[in-house]
């Protein structure tokens, strides 16, 4: 199992090798750092244009090699390279990175849980009211895309607060700019202002994972075994519970893991129209820039989260698993 | 209705001796209501048993007769959507209409249940012992874990579970089936209870394994003092096994009695059918079966009268009127009173509702008396097909041409790690090295357990290329030095019936597309297709008309036929029939045996069968080749193999299958095999047999080092065709 791991371990390391120079090259040759500086006002003079270029590592007169070269070496060093503003990259990914991943761990867990119990119930009872409520609902989030949502629901934010005449919803930044307080009531109005993106973002996974929960809930509920439970004892609740749930949720949980990875990219509507400074606002706002190195590094930072929790949920299904198990 | 079920209670309860009923079924029906304006399905109708305590009771019945439904309402474990009416009562109190909790408390401490399918039986993400622990925790709540942990151990060590202790921690698929089926057993014995229903408990298993957990039952009985209903559509598992015998029919008992009365003196034309249809291996007489024409009726659309009246030979008209009741003999009201309605009274009410004292035997046909004066037999109603001899039959079996050589065909599947690199780590010895040979219009049974090598020999043959050693010739051909044309060619002559009739049929084809199929593919001109085609549907006694229909539209038996009519388009000389029959039951399958008999001798045709049902193996087979973790071990024509097979696997397989014949089964001493077949990755040294022979523990010291070095050659035996693989084989009068 520990060299089965490790095997996969070292093949996503060079996947994500792979992914990432492939970003920079494209960002590289695509990306236009020149015209960022050319159209300042006032305008530069090509010189000092150069000299910004240079020192950035991203004058398009240096052959590509040598600056895949001078930037891949700060990247094994840690050192992803300055912002066209001349930023540590470094320093504000980790920064963007803490805003996304707060804003969509609690989404997945919020939406997946939700979604599973939902989708397990609805299975069970199949073709009652309560699963054709659940299937309704879900058919319908899943055909609106995420963006109108996050609409929708800041204007009924909007409506809302207007009606009720103060601020019960925050749905502009990740907190109240110049707010002060005890460490409490800072967390308080950052919990607040989270609440509408992540509900937004965990609204679109519930119905994602109450219609896979479903169906593998299915699968499972006339299988022998749940039978098998019930005749020795046990009530039909507790069977389904013990036996079929926990067997069912194991293609469930593999996809958690994908969902999660996938949705620090997928969120980037979502932060954006919420005011949110996480990773996808920021690489939607870099392209706009011009900013190959922080384009190449949420890059990076995709891919070694795809990585990671493709590499997590290969670990949690073994250990789910036993058939798997080597 | 009522009162009578109350005056057979009391006079069962009024007899000093009796012990009450464990279980008492008194008028049990299911129906499931139809969805979107289907009808309903009477799945159960009019249901009642007794069993007391170390009785055993066979419900026997073909599919859709309704017998597991009606253990599982008993049970409390139909859907919640199935009305259920009647009575279940459990030590004398109702049980059925209890709700879940109550229900459960029951279930698995006063009533258990072992099911069919042992390998989907157990949650694949818990280890045995925890599943077997939680069995027992779940009826003493106030056990530690540690204590049911050691009587999880216990009741595997019983079961016959090898190192009980390591076994615990193994998950189900580390189990073969053999052995989750004795985890189930173990399951259903772990709170000593006092009814076990077993439903086809080993239906999806091996022979030599059939005898294992058939000789565990029997433990469990002995442990447990339970009562067990045995459920089954094998009438050899319940001839030695049961003491009274319920056969179900649409969902309703048609005959009941001791099993002795129901096999020797059956009275209902079903049971007679049903006995008639079975091969019997034991019997050296292999005239034709008795097949029982048509098919069992759709449950949401019964008819009026007797259910079995459309298939029965014996039917007259008072049959259609009204549904008989299980009545004692001489009991049934006459024609004339039927048709004057008088029966309304007797026919209607359950009056043979059998109390736990009565072994009276009762049937459900009016007829019943009548059978029992004339003395009938299934082969005096049954209409016996006549079988042509086949022309062939004169010629000696060395003049005959061959169409099928397999000399030292081997096929080896490497046992491979790693996802990118793969390198070998070992090989699985599939098939290892067999020879044999068919003649025209023979037929070569190869049997053995699953696992043994018998399909991937087909497949080899069928591939038509050349094998990894050895050769294989067909119609005097080597594959080896076929090319692509040449091969195409070839196919013509060698067909294939597969196991499955429901899913080896493309489901969007009519019939006559299946069987044109073939026929277009060689390039036959479009007037000629639709004449064969035509002809095909005769020959296998299929109507003009189904020609248009979809296979879902056919029964099993039927859709078999379709099958064999497409292997026949091509008029090929080889049929290679991969266990053409044993998803049928026995009622069908007895027709298509016939039809497989009367083709070959009409046709001419070789056949290759593979099946593990020896007792058809016995009807149609002319020679047997017994395999053995991929090799051959005794190979032989039929009627001298089964009479004196020579070698000890040989001996064992024919000894494990139960005969349909209570008297002669409970005189026979069964040769139980220990363990489940070695990995076929792994054969054990010298003889692979050795590590399960039941001679060889009896061997001395330097013999058993011959088994453990040399492995022994196929060599004749009782002289003629007899051949078999064992250092020690010898003669034995089988059976």
């Amino acid at each position: 199992m520990g060299k089965f791991l490790a095997r996969r371990l070292l093949n996503y390391v060079v996947l994500v090798f792979l992914a990432t120079s492939f970003a920079y090259l494209l960002a590289a040759t695509n990306l236009y750092p020149r015209g960022y500086f050319e159209q300042m006002q006032p305008p530069p003079t090509p010189e000092a244009v150069n000299a910004q270029l240079d020192a950035l590592n991203l004058n398009d007169q240096t052959p590509l090699a040598q600056r895949y070269t001078t930037w891949l070496g700060g990247v094994l060093q840690g050192d992803f390279g300055r912002t066209i503003q001349g930023g540590d990259v470094t320093d504000q990914m980790w920064m963007k990175a803490g805003v996304t991943l707060r804003l969509i761990t609690v989404a997945t867990l919020l939406g997946s849980a939700i979604g599973i119990a939902v989708g397990a119930y609805a299975a069970v009872r199949q073709y009652r009211r309560f699963d054709k409520a659940a299937t309704g609902v879900s058919f319908f989030v899943l055909s609106v895309p995420t963006v109108v949502i996050a609409l929708v629901v800041q204007v009924l934010a909007v409506a809302i607060n207007d009606g009720l005449g103060f601020q019960l919803l925050r749905y502009s930044g990740e907190y109240s700019a110049g707010f002060d307080g005890a460490w409490w009531e800072l967390l308080g109005n950052r919990i607040h202002h989270a609440i509408l993106p992540t509900f937004v973002l965990a609204v679109a996974l519930f119905a994602a994972f109450a219609r896979y929960q479903r169906n593998m809930m299915l699968d499972v509920l006339n299988a022998d075994f749940v039978r098998t439970a019930m005749a020795k004892g046990l009530t039909r609740r507790r069977a389904l519970l013990r036996h079929a749930l926990r067997t069912a949720l194991i293609p469930t949980i593999t996809y958690f893991t994908f969902t999660f990875g996938a949705l620090v990219s997928g969120a980037t509507f979502t932060e954006k129209i919420y005011g949110w400074h996480g990773m996808g606002a920021w690489l939607i706002d870099s392209i706009f820039r011009q900013d190959v190195h922080v384009v190449a590094a949420v890059s990076w930072f995709m891919a070694v989260t795809i990585m990671a929790a493709s590499f997590l949920s290969d670990i949690l299904y073994a250990w789910l698993d036993p058939r798997v198990r080597v | 209705m009522s009162t009578n079920t109350v005056a057979t209670a009391e006079a069962a309860s009024a007899e000093p001796a009796e012990e009450a009923p464990v279980l008492e079924v008194t008028d049990l029906a299911v129906t499931f209501p139809g969805l979107n304006g289907n009808p309903d399905v009477h799945a159960v109708r009019g249901v009642s048993y007794a069993v007391r305590r170390g009785e055993v009771l066979g419900i026997v019945g073909e599919s859709g007769s309704g017998k597991s439904v009606s253990s599982m309402a008993a049970m409390g474990l139909l859907p919640d959507h199935a009305r259920i009416t009647g009575s279940v009562r459990l030590h004398g109190e109702e049980i059925l209409g209890l709700d879940d909790r109550a229900m459960a408390r029951r279930r698995g401490r006063v009533i258990s249940m072992v099911f069919q399918d042992p390998l989907s039986g157990l949650t694949p993400v818990y280890t045995v012992g925890d599943q077997l622990a939680e069995a027992v925790l779940i009826h003493a709540p106030r056990m530690s874990g540690a204590a049911a942990r050691a009587r999880a151990v216990e009741l595997l060590d019983l079961v016959g579970i090898p190192n009980a202790e390591q076994r615990y921690r193994s998950f189900p698929h580390e189990f073969s089936g053999g052995m989750r089926q004795r985890v189930m057993i173990a399951m259903a014995m772990a709170n000593n209870p006092d009814v076990i229903i077993c439903d086809e408990p080993t239906t999806a298993l091996d022979v030599t394994i059939q005898a294992q957990i058939l000789d565990l039952l029997r433990t469990a009985r002995r442990e447990t003092g339970a009562a067990i209903v045995m459920i089954t559509h094998d009438l050899g598992v319940v001839a030695g096994f049961v003491d009274r015998v319920l056969v179900m029919y649409a969902g309703r008992p048609v005959e009941t009695g001791t099993v002795d009365d129901v096999y020797y003196r059956s009275r209902m034309p079903y049971t007679m059918g049903l006995l008639g249809a079975v091969p019997r291996m034991d019997l050296a007489d292999q005239s034709a079966l008795v097949p029982i024409q048509g098919t069992p009726p759709s449950l949401s659309d019964l008819p009026p009268g007797c259910p079995f009246a459309p298939r029965c030979p014996i039917a007259q008209p008072e049959c259609e009127l009204t549904e008989p009741a299980l009545l004692a003999i001489g009991d049934q009201p006459s024609g004339a009173e039927i048709r004057a309605g008088d029966a309304e009274g007797a026919g209607a009410g359950t009056a043979g509702t059998p109390g736990a004292a009565d072994t009276t035997q009762r049937v459900a046909c009016v007829r019943s008396g009548e059978i029992t004066d004339q003395g009938w037999t299934a082969q005096d109603i049954y209409p016996v097909p006549d079988i042509p001899a086949s022309p062939l039959a004169e010629v000696p079996r060395e003049e005959r041409p061959e169409v099928l050589r397999v000399s030292d065909l081997v096929k080896h599947h490497p046992l491979t790690r790693g996802a990118v690199f793969k390198r070998r780590v070992g090989t699985v010895y599939a098939v290892d090295g067999i020879d044999f040979d068919i003649r025209e219009g023979e037929t070569l049974a190869l049997v053995g357990e699953s696992g043994c090598g018998k399909s991937s020999t087909l497949m080899e043959i069928m591939g038509l290329e050349a094998p990894q050693r050895g050769s294989v010739s067909v119609m005097g051909r080597d594959t080896a030095t076929l090319g692509r044309s040449d091969r195409f060619a070839l196919r013509r002559d060698m067909q294939v019936v597969f196991q499955d009739p429901m899913s080896s049929l493309d489901p969007r084809m009519t019939v006559f597309d299946i069987l044109a199929e073939p026929l277009r593919t060689h390039g036959r001109p479009a007037a000629e297709v639709t004449r064969r085609v035509y002809e095909l549907i005769d020959l296998v006694g299929l109507n003009t008309e189904h020609a248009t229909r979809f296979p879902a539209q056919f029964s099993g038996g039927q859709r078999q036929r379709v099958g064999i009519a497409r292997a026949l388009a091509l008029e090929p000389r080889l049929l290679v029939l991969d266990e053409p029959v044993s998803a049928l039951d026995v009622s069908i399958q007895a027709g298509v045996v016939n039809l497989l008999q009367e083709l070959q001798a009409r046709l001419g045709l070789a056949y290759l069968f593979v099946a593990h049902d020896l007792s058809v193996v016995r009807h149609i087979a002319d020679r047997v080749a017994v395999m053995y973790l991929g090799r051959i071990v005794e190979i032989g024509d039929t009627a001298s193999l089964y009479a004196r097979p020579a070698h000890p696997y040989t001996q064992a397989l024919l000894s494990a299958i139960p005969l349909p014949d209570p008297e002669k089964e409970r005189a026979r001493t069964h040769i139980v095999l220990r363990g489940d077949l070695p990995s076929p990755a792994d054969p054990p040294s010298g003889c692979r047999f050795r590590t399960r022979c039941h001679k060889f523990p009896t061997l001395s010291a330097p013999d058993q080092e011959r088994c453990t070095t040399v492995e022994p050659r196929v060599a004749a035996t009782n002289g003629g065709d007899q051949a078999a693989a064992c250092h020690f084989a010898e003669r034995r009068t089988g059976v």
